[in-house]
């Protein structure tokens, strides 16, 4: 009874609050978000003024932005869409940031300070080429400075100013491909040099006013050209031939093409497949060989000498003016520990303008890009300040022999997610230690009392809001008792770990994978996923928890597979191996050996899947479940599900006695020509359900059938697989499957006509929440559907439940077909998702909450109770009670119900949410370009004090009582005696 | 007092004493007024209505122990009152006069002896209220847990039993999905 009182309370508690929101004061307690941009794919530099200097720079996430470079801070920012990749960024007019993107189709104008869109123009493209963006510096036509765009076969000429098109020249008709534009000084004509069929190369002499060709030369080459291209000077480019081996110069000097061929052997000996570097070197090229990048200068007639030869770790940079008509560029690579820095001029490599060596973190990889900016000493010489990409997308400032400022962009390409304990906090640690005396804790709470009572000065809310922001412990890095203390060990796309505290958001440790053989195929592995590998919680208490990161050698799915297991509390790879075959698929079983070590069978591309641990103990425990594991595969191209059942062990094959072979049980196969599979979905393994019954208004029972082995499969007609609009409501239909993946068999089908993807769905307990667009309707639509177990029905008789005689709890397999029906329902949804998840507690007894990530790459929580199939029009007084909300045709967006506030999550592609100990609260952590995290109470913290409860308040209460108890006491003995004497 | 006894000293010329109570009548001078009894009343007669006095009261206790049995009776019609007037939702009140109903009964019946104290005598016939009253306090114990049954918080559902069952246990386990790309 009283987990029903408990209950009950509990649903009123959630009941009383639709939405609840925070107050402005207490952003910033329990969440923390940080910015990023990605990896940097080009930096302008903007410190010719004396204001502040900035970098723009545009990255691998789509991002265009503008850093402080003194601190590395975000002046600015914009974050394209997904498709709008940015192919070239440039300063304009000295005021205008200016960025191609979407494969050379849109150009677009920012101001420089402050970020603001000047600008934008939408360039016709005819076909998708390579896209080129050159902004002339001393180009001037009737008072416009044109900005030359290649892209989509059309040339185009914008104005700077207001991005109109000045001229456009059509190159579509013979398949011309823009490799350079050229423009040599003090003259009208601009050069485009390209090639057609990669094996004609053409320039073309235009009239930068009107457009209008003036002179055109081609000359076929034989041997074909390969892509790279290097222009070496204003009359001269550098290819290599579609062999790699033969570099050939072509020279277009006053229109007439000559080719030079120099074939690599020449410059080097024993030399392989060679390939042009990007840099823009004058008169020199950068050409990687053998796993060496030589320099070669081209002389006047085109002659081409080697002059120097580096190791193929080291990075280069563009070119970069310095006085004197001298042009200097940077290296970078890695000596041991550190990073060696050099500024040398071109036309002398002998003349070092800067040698510096600089310490580097290990874990941040080689030296990957380079950007280099000059600036004049006090004593006139020439200072430099490089901007370096590491391996692992950070973005470092060199000057001075020192690093200035570090960004982790990494974190902006997160691909998995876990979540690890901090260690339990050893004993000697007291309160004392934590809030310094008891003098201080006392102060504190009666600052606090005083910002509740609304007495406090503005000084004093700065004093509350600061120890509220660095509040007992916070950042601590031992678990706390609550829970709140966790780890996000997050893998990024570069292959790094990072290990976030939730307190604060800040980085714990990191580390970059390492490849176990350090052979020349697998320099450094790519991860792909990340588990649990170790979490001890009952047996092994002494060993530290580990994940295991599973990685690949290369991007094909048949590279060999790569495991690391990571410490979780120190960040060191415990060990790592080099697994000898390749992994397509992962699957963690539910069963544990005697250190806690989650068994992990791991497929490979040739149908075996393979056992680790690879302990005998883990191989007896996997023997003795044998019959009980499946295994499913989805080919979604063909339109297939496969199921499988572990066959043998594939010792006929080779000796390995931890790898196992399967055989086919059940496929499942969607007609091709009507239906495709945009999305599958299962529940979370981890996931803790607290009750199997579902108890209605009239105390009727439902049972919730809850199975991890089940399905979700969304397809759509091909035809509707494109955008949305794309197809009209008759050709496209929606259908989603509930399939058990032991048997095979389909629990449940759904049709729905006129109806498109893409859908997003998220699976929890025994309901699908899924949304998708309604053609008919023009609006999105979010369906749920329940399943119950109907073959349990029959367990109604309370006698034989209070004596326990019921089979309930019994194990069940999915063989004994159990009778199912479901419950479903459809509202509109004003918004696009992104991506949903469902909250997740502890125990599973909280109500859960959607947590919705928009368009708007916000994430909005929604509470179940809104996706509930038993919602009617108009709901009895009993099922108002229970908290069912009556029948609204769509889903309520309210405003302050979104749990990122005022803040984005740029870039948004996913949302973890972790349990924390205490069972009303659970961790979401949002990913994408930005990081955030929050803790959330889907039903408010009934098992907890707020963090504003006011403690002195209570105690000042308890201490007023008792001392007015006193008093009156001696006041009622003094009157006594006073009557008395009468 | 003493100016009295001066002037009774100082000359009385006669006096009437009241205080003369001897039954003979004609000890004095006056004789007794007509239909003066000198004679007490009847000791037989006395004995006889004290007897019924006694029956009275005795009568009289009874009634009050019949009163006390009976009184819980007019409670179980107040708790009913406010029972059907607090309606068949959980809340503060409702709890409170569920609480109070099913208390009242109890802490009665544990005092029935303190109770029926006051007419303990080996004359009066307690048997019967003190039945009377132990089963109107039942009836009241009863319409107390009738009333918590309405309210819901008795376990006599199925699904009082069944919430708190964990989920089965799976017996096959299963993974896959799309290949890693």
């Amino acid at each position: 009874m009283a987990i029903r009182v408990s209950l009950l309370l509990l649903v009123f508690l959630s009941s009383a609050v639709v939405s609840f929101s925070l107050y402005e004061d207490q952003v910033g307690l329990m969440d923390w978000h940080q910015r990023y941009i990605g990896k940097v794919k080009h930096a302008v530099f903007h410190t010719q003024k004396a204001g502040r200097k900035r970098v723009i720079v545009s990255t691998e996430e789509n991002v265009v932005a503008s850093l402080d470079l003194r601190h590395g801070e975000i002046f600015w920012r914009h974050v394209l869409g997904t498709n709008d990749a940015i192919d070239g960024v440039d300063i304009a007019l000295g005021k205008y940031v200016i960025t191609l993107s979407s494969q050379g189709s849109t150009l677009r104008a920012w101001n420089l300070p402050d970020g603001q869109m000047v600008w934008e123009t939408s360039l016709h493209s005819a076909q998708s080429s390579k896209s080129l963006l050159s902004v002339p510096i001393n180009l001037k036509v009737d008072k416009d400075y044109p900005i030359l765009v290649f892209g989509g076969g059309y040339l185009h000429a914008v104005s700077a100013i207001d991005g109109e098109v000045l001229w456009k020249k059509d190159f579509t008709a013979e398949g011309f491909e823009v490799q350079r534009v050229l423009q040599p000084p003090e003259s009208s004509i601009i050069y485009v040099l390209g090639f057609l069929h990669s094996s004609e190369a053409v320039v073309y002499q235009i009239d930068s006013k009107t457009g209008e060709v003036v002179a055109q030369k081609s000359m076929v080459f034989p041997g074909g050209f390969s892509g790279a291209i290097s222009s070496v000077s204003s009359d001269k480019v550098v290819v290599l031939d579609s062999t790699r081996s033969i570099l050939v110069t072509i020279g277009f000097l006053d229109g007439d093409i000559n080719f030079q061929k120099t074939p690599i052997s020449d410059l080097v000996e024993n030399s392989g497949n060679a390939e042009i570097l990007s840099p823009l070197l004058s008169n020199m090229l950068a050409v990687k060989v053998n796993k060496r990048t030589i320099f070669v200068r081209v002389g006047g007639e085109g002659k081409l000498e080697v002059v120097d030869s580096l190791s193929d770790e080291t990075a280069m940079s563009d070119s970069l003016p310095v006085a004197d008509d001298q042009v200097a560029f940077a290296s970078a690579h890695h000596e041991g520990s550190k990073i060696q820095l050099m500024v040398k001029l071109v036309d002398d490599l002998d003349t070092v303008l800067l040698r510096e060596s600089i310490e580097m973190d290990q874990h941040r990889g080689h030296v990957d890009k380079v950007f280099i900016n000059n600036y004049i000493k006090t004593d006139r010489s020439n200072g430099f300040r490089a901007l370096i990409v590491m391996e692992d997308h950070s973005l470092l400032l060199l000057q001075q022999g020192a690093i200035v400022w570090s960004r982790e962009e990494g974190l902006a390409s997160v691909t998995d997610v876990t979540t690890a304990e901090l260690p339990v906090e050893k004993d000697g640690v007291s309160v004392a230690k934590v809030e310094h005396t008891l003098v201080d804790w006392l102060k504190g709470h009666m600052l606090k009392l005083k910002g509740s009572l609304l007495l406090a000065s503005p000084e004093d809310v700065a004093a509350i809001q600061e120890m509220r922001m660095k509040s007992s412990g916070r950042s601590k890095l031992t678990r706390d008792h609550n829970g709140f203390r966790k780890l996000f060990i997050a893998l990024t796309r570069a292959g790094k770990l990072f290990a976030l505290h939730t307190g604060d958001g800040r980085i714990v440790w990191s580390m970059l994978l390492n490849s176990p053989t350090k052979s020349e195929a697998c320099e450094r592995p790519s991860g792909i996923n990340l588990y649990q590998w170790q979490v001890p919680h009952h047996h092994a208490m002494d060993e530290n928890p580990s994940v295991l990161v599973v990685g690949r050698c290369g991007s094909d799915s048949s590279a060999p597979g790569v495991l690391s297991f990571v410490d979780v509390y120190t960040g060191k790879e415990i060990s790592s191996s080099d697994i000898g075959h390749s992994v397509v698929r992962v699957m963690p079983l539910p069963f544990t050996d005697s250190t806690e070590q989650r068994l992990h069978l791991i497929a490979d591309t040739e149908g075996h899947i393979h056992l680790y641990p690879k302990t005998s103990e883990a191989l007896s425990i996997f023997q003795r479940e044998f019959q009980n594991v499946y295994w499913y595969t989805v080919e979604g191209d063909d339109g297939i599900i496969r199921g499988q059942g572990m066959k043998s062990s594939c010792a006929g094959e080779t000796a390995d006695e931890y790898c196992f072979t399967t055989k086919e049980l059940w496929t499942v196969v969607f007609p091709s020509e009507s239906e495709k599979i945009i999305s599958t979905l299962t529940r979370k393994p981890n996931e803790v359900v607290h009750t199997q019954a579902k108890v209605s208004t009239d105390q009727d029972l439902l049972y919730k059938y809850v199975s991890r082995n089940l399905l979700f499969v969304a397809t759509v007609s091909p035809k509707g697989a494109g955008e949305i609009g794309s197809v009209t409501p008759e050709e496209s239909a929606l259908v989603v499957y509930l399939i058990d993946t032991i048997t095979g068999r389909i629990l449940h089908r759904l049709s729905h006509q006129g109806c498109q993807g893409p859908v997003h769905a998220v699976f929890s307990e025994n309901w699908v929440v899924y949304h998708y667009f309604n053609l008919r309707a023009h609006k999105h639509e979010v369906t749920v559907v329940e399943i119950y177990d109907q073959s349990r029905a029959e367990n109604k008789n309370v006698w034989k439940l209070v004596l326990g005689k019921h089979n309930l709890t019994a194990p069940i397999s999915s063989y004994s077909r159990p009778e199912m029906f479901t419950k479903s329902q459809s509202y509109f949804f004003a918004q696009s998702v992104k991506t949903i998840a469902v909250t997740s507690t502890a125990k599973g007894i909280t109500s859960k909450q959607l947590l919705i990530g928009t368009i708007g790459d916000q994430i909005l929580a929604l509470d179940k109770r809104f996706v509930d199939p038993r919602r009617t029009l108009n709901p009895s007084q009993a099922e108002k009670e229970e908290g069912i909300i009556p029948l609204t045709d769509s889903l309520p967006i309210i405003p302050q119900s979104y749990i990122t506030h005022s803040l984005k999550v740029e870039g948004l592609r996913g949302i973890v949410t972790a349990p924390a100990k205490l069972e009303s609260t659970t961790h979401v952590f949002a990913y994408g370009v930005d990081l955030f995290y929050t803790r959330l109470a889907p039903s408010k913290t009934y098992d907890s004090l707020t963090d504003d409860f006011s403690y002195a308040l209570l105690l000042i209460t308890i201490v007023a009582l008792v001392a007015a108890i006193y008093i009156t006491w001696v006041v009622s003995e003094k009157k006594e005696l006073s009557e008395k004497w009468r | 007092m003493d100016k009295g006894k001066a002037v009774m000293g100082a000359g009385r010329r006669w006096a009437v004493d009241f205080s003369d109570q001897s039954t003979v009548p004609s000890s004095r001078d006056i004789l007794d007024p007509p239909g003066f009894s000198r004679a007490p009343p009847e000791q037989d007669d006395s004995a006889t209505s004290r007897q019924k006095k006694d029956a009275e009261a005795n009568w009289k206790l009874q009634q009050k122990a019949w009163e006390v049995a009976q009184s819980p009776f007019k409670n179980l019609m107040m708790m009913g009152f406010m029972m059907w007037m607090a309606g068949n939702t959980v809340h503060l009140f409702s709890i409170g006069i569920t609480f109070s109903a099913l208390w009242q009964p109890l802490s009665a019946l544990q005092s029935v002896g303190k109770i029926f104290e006051p007419f303990k005598d080996n004359k009066v016939e307690l048997l019967m209220p003190k039945l009377v009253f132990l089963a109107l306090n039942l009836g009241g114990l009863a319409l107390g847990i009738w009333k918590l049954n309405t309210l819901g918080l008795l376990p006599t559902h199925a699904s009082d039993w069944v919430s708190s069952l964990p989920p089965p246990q799976e017996v096959e386990h299963s993974g896959g999905g799309y290949v890693f790309h």
